[in-house]
């Protein structure tokens, strides 16, 4: 099974090996995800009456958007730093690395758990308006790509990349790699979220 | 090749969570044929309800429809509808055409040993198989199925049941979708033999090529779709209730301010992608057993490449042909008209190279190519009559007729799955090692073409006489259309004829498949790389040796050499 080519060295023609060809394919469809409900977001904000997205918006904590937005900046750059550190031949500090990405993670979701809560408690839900349904949504979307990617960092965080680690360095750094696009990737999704659902 | 140590595997191995991108289509080609039987059974309900309305439905009325003494009630024909349509679309025709003939071919067309993740490969056909069984379930519970059309419209597929768990298994449906042509895009993209020029892919491979794209970019925006229609229906939301609605005699309490416009814009920015993805792969087929049986190369290769490559593009902006009765504007539908004529100027390309390729042709007429042919002017008669569909004026008379339902049934049913047939019969040899019965493919080939045109031409007919679709009744109730109901009575009996008429190639398929082997792996005497493989294809590695490719794809009786067909991979 494994005669299939080019799962770790480029195809000369492409540039490019399978996985990552892959990743990128499979985060097209992501933009298209998200920007299928931001064309929603814009759509239902021109239908609502004046002011009624702003009103809403308003309830939001920005403070703790702004936390969150450091929080996952941090851990992107950690991310990359963790497979720079693979390359480097730097098992240890590729470890620590991918800890500080995975607690940060965390970081975030805890404090978009407080957040909602928060909101539950002030008797807001999804179907008090139309732009806390948006807002839950997105965001609620938007943490599941979270967990998601949280729970495969974890996986390579455990013995297993040490096993991996052991076996096939560059398979190990592949999948870093490959990882590493996703997760660049949600970040990125944020960074959209935030400005429309907590600034505008 | 670095394991070279057999390990045996066991049945459930092999067979059930294989990864083998053959078994993988095998799977997918059996549970999505069950699915068109089970589709099409629904549908032989609807008709004989639609020819004998308010009549006992025969044998299995007391079964179903119990409560109401064996008569079909209108919600009931409303279930059947949306599930046919759902079913026939999602788990019958797409798994058909990507995962199983994408799936066994692709790989074998560019000379590779497997699809490139066949882990992946074997999760999306589990996702689908998931998907289909919470669509079949969604029978059983007592909500029933869902009711609203496989178009899902807001604001009643907000409340009407059975909608929950179709939105629940849409998405797995959705999940498969992307991981299968993910996957058949990094396979042709990488895994190409030595030699495998992009010019050199067989046009099969490119129509797979293209339709992935169709289903990788336009599969997202539905499933956001039925994100936001599932929080409607079950965390309270309104993204697609207006204010101040009136749902069965009194006001919906919900905070309004929704668009049920929006759904349509999202829904249908998939589902016109849809269609192509329904027709792409069956043009793919054609072409091959086209080039064939003429025994010459398909005329204007180039040129169809870039026909469905230009028709992928454009059918990303023509979706709001579906909506001009919504009021969205005169610059919107002059905009919409005028991408939907371009975008008829790809299709009219790609029949015309066919029809072209036909020419000075010594044409074998094998079961493969009787379908294959029949598909052209079908798909030209679906093609055709849907150019008045694209323009509003006359849309605004016939949408929502029994045209509409004419029109788009002539692409998907004599069009697409004739072509899916020809596709099965020409690769069947491949796939099992045994050649089809001629006789018995024939008996099947001229009484489905007759039945199939016996059931949809009378549909133009009824729909330009103004009667509506989805009507349980069949338009009993509408005086205007009683001069054109005397033809439900004859579509009925096409369609039973239909039905039976799919009894030779059913059993076509077990006899040939208890039947001997043949040890010819070539008996087309085909070009494309597929064909040097022995049938079947060793498991996970396909080729005996490393494929190396030498020349195009349809090298058909090439001036001054002995036989009248060179294959890709002869040096
Ligand atoms: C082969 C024999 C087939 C027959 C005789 C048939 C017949 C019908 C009939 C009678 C209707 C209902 C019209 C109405 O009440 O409005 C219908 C609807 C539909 N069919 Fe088929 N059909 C066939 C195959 C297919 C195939 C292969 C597909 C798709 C690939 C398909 C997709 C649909 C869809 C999408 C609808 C609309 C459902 C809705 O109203 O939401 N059908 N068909
Ligand atoms: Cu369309």
């Amino acid at each position: 099974m494994s005669s299939i080519p080019y799962i770790l060295e480029e195809r000369p023609d492409t540039g490019l090996n399978n996985a990552k060809l892959g990743i990128w394919i499979f985060l097209a469809s992501e933009v298209m995800l998200f920007g299928g409900l931001f064309s929603a977001y814009v759509f239902l904000r021109f239908a609502a009456p004046e002011g009624d997205f702003d009103y809403w918006g308003s309830k939001l904590s920005v403070p703790m958007a702004t936390f969150n937005t450091m929080v996952l900046i941090t851990s992107s750059v950690t991310m990359v730093m963790s497979w720079a550190s693979l390359k480097l031949q730097q098992f240890d500090k590729y470890k620590m690395y991918l800890g500080i990405t995975i607690l940060c993670a965390a970081a975030f979701l805890f404090v978009k758990y407080f957040e909602y809560t928060g909101k539950f408690h002030h008797g807001i839900y999804p179907s008090s308006s139309t732009f806390m349904g948006i807002y839950f949504t997105l965001t609620g979307l938007h943490v599941l790509h979270i967990i998601g990617g949280m729970v495969v960092l974890i996986f390579f965080w455990t013995k297993q990349a040490d096993k991996m680690w052991a076996e096939n360095q560059d398979l190990l750094a592949n999948r870093i790699e490959i990882i590493g696009l996703y997760w660049h990737f949600v970040d990125l999704v944020w960074i959209f979220l935030f400005p429309i659902l907590y600034l505008l | 090749m670095s394991d070279n140590h057999h390990h045996e595997e066991n049945f459930f191995q092999k067979y059930i969570w294989s990864v083998d991108h053959k078994i993988i289509g095998i799977q997918y080609g059996i549970t999505s044929l069950l699915f068109l039987l089970f589709g099409f059974s629904l549908m032989a309900v609807m008709r004989y309800q639609l020819a004998y309305p308010e009549a006992v439905i025969p044998y299995i009325g007391e079964w179903f429809f119990s409560e109401s003494g064996g008569v079909m009630l209108p919600e009931n024909y409303n279930t059947l509808g949306a599930m046919h349509g759902t079913i026939m679309i999602f788990l019958g025709v797409v798994p058909l055409a990507v995962g199983a003939f994408g799936n066994y071919l692709v790989p074998l067309q560019v000379g590779a040993p497997d699809m490139a993740f066949p882990k992946l490969n074997a999760a999306s056909y589990w996702s689908y198989f998931v998907g289909g069984v919470v669509m079949m379930a969604s029978f059983f519970t007592p909500e029933g199925a869902a009711r609203s059309g496989w178009t899902s419209y807001p604001p009643l597929s907000i409340f009407e049941s059975g909608q929950t768990m179709w939105l629940l298994g849409m998405v797995f449906l959705i999940t498969s979708s992307l991981l299968g042509s993910m996957n058949i895009i990094v396979t042709i993209v990488q895994l190409r033999a030595p030699g495998l020029t992009w010019f050199r892919l067989p046009f099969f491979v490119w129509s797979q090529l293209v339709t992935s794209f169709l289903l990788i970019l336009a599969f997202p925006p539905l499933e956001a779709a039925a994100v936001l229609q599932l929080m409607d229906r079950i965390a309270g939301t309104s993204f697609f209730l207006p204010s101040g609605l009136v749902y069965a005699g009194s006001a919906v309490e919900a905070y309004g301010n929704g668009s049920p416009l929006l759904w349509q814009h999202l829904f249908w920015f998939l589902a016109h992608p849809e269609v192509y993805v329904l027709i792409l792969p069956a043009i793919g087929i054609v072409g091959e057993v086209l080039a064939n049986n003429t025994r010459k190369p398909l005329w204007g290769y180039k040129s169809l490449v870039y026909a469905i490559s230009f028709l992928g593009f454009m059918s990303f902006i023509v979706w709001a042909h579906h909506m001009f009765l919504t009021g969205m504007g005169q610059t919107m539908s002059a905009f919409f008209q005028l991408t939907t004529m371009i975008i008829s100027i790809p299709s009219v390309v790609v029949l015309t190279a066919f029809f072209i390729s036909l020419w000075g042709g010594s044409i074998r007429f094998n079961t493969p190519m009787l379908f294959a042919l029949a598909f052209l002017p079908m798909f030209g008669i679906g093609g055709l009559t849907g150019l008045p569909l694209g323009v509003a004026a006359s849309d605004i008379f016939l949408h929502d007729t029994y045209y509409v339902i004419g029109h788009f049934h002539y692409v998907v049913a004599p069009g697409t799955l004739f072509a899916l047939f020809a596709g099965i019969y020409y690769w069947f040899p491949k796939i099992t090692g045994r050649q089809l019965h001629e006789g018995m493919g024939k008996l099947h080939f001229y009484p489905s073409f007759l039945a199939m045109n016996g059931v949809f031409m009378p549909m133009f007919i009824q729909g330009l006489a103004g009667l509506s679709r989805r009507m349980y009744d069949g338009g009993q109730q509408y005086a205007h259309a009683s001069d054109v109901l005397h033809w439900n009575e004859f579509m009925t009996i096409s369609a039973f004829i239909l039905g039976l008429a799919q009894i030779p190639f059913i059993v076509n398929i077990f006899i040939t498949l208890s039947s001997k082997k043949s040890k010819d792996r070539n008996p087309w005497k085909a070009t494309t790389i597929e064909w040097s493989a022995p049938s079947p294809p060793l498991p996970h590695v396909n080729f005996e040796s490393a494929v190396e490719v030498h020349h195009g794809p349809y090298e058909y009786s090439v001036p001054g050499k002995d036989e009248d067909f060179c294959p890709q991979t002869t040096p």
